[in-house]
């Protein structure tokens, strides 16, 4: 799709690596008590949260820097439903992928 | 992989220890003396169907223009779905290496809560622990959570982590393959496979009017900025909706003294 720097992703890759791997190794490693405040564990249970809604939208509405309602609205939003009735996960992405091929084979 | 079991997973976190043998939703289901292969039964089955969603993986990350190396580097190296398909997704949008990395290491900080429950549970020897650590994930921490005793729970640990390892790896290969060899992803609708896996994540995670009001500010703060910030910050920005929430929430309870965010403050 787009040309990416290949040193860039490796730097990126390796810092993901690292950092994932270590919080990972420290749950199993550090004394409890460190991680069991109660206003910590809330912290990251919601910090997820955030993330995840921030990163849905601006792939769902973002096109460089800028914002715009594509064929991926209309994908993400049958993705909304299927979760709405249950569908399983697999499920859910298909219909995403599915009605923005769709829509944008209508020429949406 | 499948976040979707989060949830189980960060209540039972939460729970009593003893919470799981007590008998209470799913987690005591088993009951005692679980049979060794109605544990292995479970963790297939949570492995299988988790693996696969790497083919979606895979899709998603050769689209964004990552190699067939790199795109299989991630799932061997770094083994945690939620922050895979953020990497890929902050260097498609033109993020830099360091704000692309920050981001999917704030999503993998919760497998540091998970490894402190594992390490109570599985009770491993110290050597194991640096091998143990990179299946640390939501999906085995959900298995392993679920078992009545330490013996089951060590068994439910390592099938659901070998068994995911395994079919993480191999559907991502085969999904990077199939996009390279479809060519344009998105005129097949393959760029919505990204977001749709987030809103699936993110969907059962919604429980509650914090969540619900820390998922709504996050996603202004994500919009908002996105024309106005390099790519990659917005999204660490709206990550502090997470905090903000917290406090203000606190603030607001601040007048019962049972709530710990006012001693903290």
């Amino acid at each position: 799709m787009n040309a990416l720097n290949t040193t860039q992703v490796w730097i990126a890759i390796g810092l993901t690596v690292a950092g994932c791997y270590l919080v990972k190794l420290a749950g199993l490693l550090v004394p409890a008590q460190t991680l069991e405040r109660p206003l910590v564990q809330r912290l990251a249970a919601l910090l997820p949260v955030a993330l995840l809604a921030a990163l849905t939208a601006q792939q769902t509405f973002a096109t460089g820097t800028s914002l715009t309602v594509d064929a991926r609205a209309a994908g993400v939003a049958a993705a909304a439903l299927a979760l709405v009735l249950r569908a399983p996960f697999l499920v859910v992405v298909g219909a995403a992928v599915a009605v923005t091929a769709g829509v944008r084979a209508l020429g949406g | 992989m499948a976040e979707k079991t989060a949830h189980p997973a960060t209540r039972d976190i939460r729970e009593d220890p003893s919470a799981g043998t007590a008998g209470s939703g799913p987690a005591g289901a088993g009951a005692a003396s679980k049979p060794e292969a109605a544990v292995v039964r479970d963790a297939l089955g949570v492995g299988v169907a988790v693996g696969l969603s790497g083919f979606a993986f895979g899709v998603t990350s050769a689209g964004a223009g990552l190699t067939l190396l790199q795109t299989c580097a991630l799932s061997l190296l770094v083994f945690t779905g939620a922050s895979q398909f953020a990497l890929v997704g902050a260097l498609a949008g033109g993020g830099n290496p360091f704000t692309a990395a920050a981001g999917a290491f704030f999503l993998g900080t919760r497998n540091a809560f998970y490894g402190l429950r594992l390490s109570q549970l599985l009770a491993l020897p110290r050597p194991v622990k640096p091998f143990a650590a990179q299946w640390v994930i939501d999906e085995t921490t959900a298995v392993a959570l679920a078992q009545p005793d330490r013996r089951s729970a060590r068994l439910g640990f390592t099938v659901t982590g070998l068994t995911l390892y395994v079919l993480w790896n191999l559907t991502t290969l085969l999904g990077a393959l199939g996009a390279e060899a479809i060519g344009d992803t998105a005129a097949w609708g393959l760029d919505a496979a990204g977001p749709a896996v987030f809103l699936a994540l993110l969907a059962p995670m919604l429980r509650t009017a914090t969540e619900r009001a820390t998922a709504g500010i996050a996603v202004v703060l994500g919009l908002g900025l996105l024309p106005v910030l390099p790519a990659g910050v917005p999204v660490l920005v709206a990550a502090l909706a997470a905090p903000a929430v917290l406090w203000a929430r606190g603030r607001r309870a601040g007048k019962r003294p049972e709530q710990e965010e006012e001693t903290a403050r």
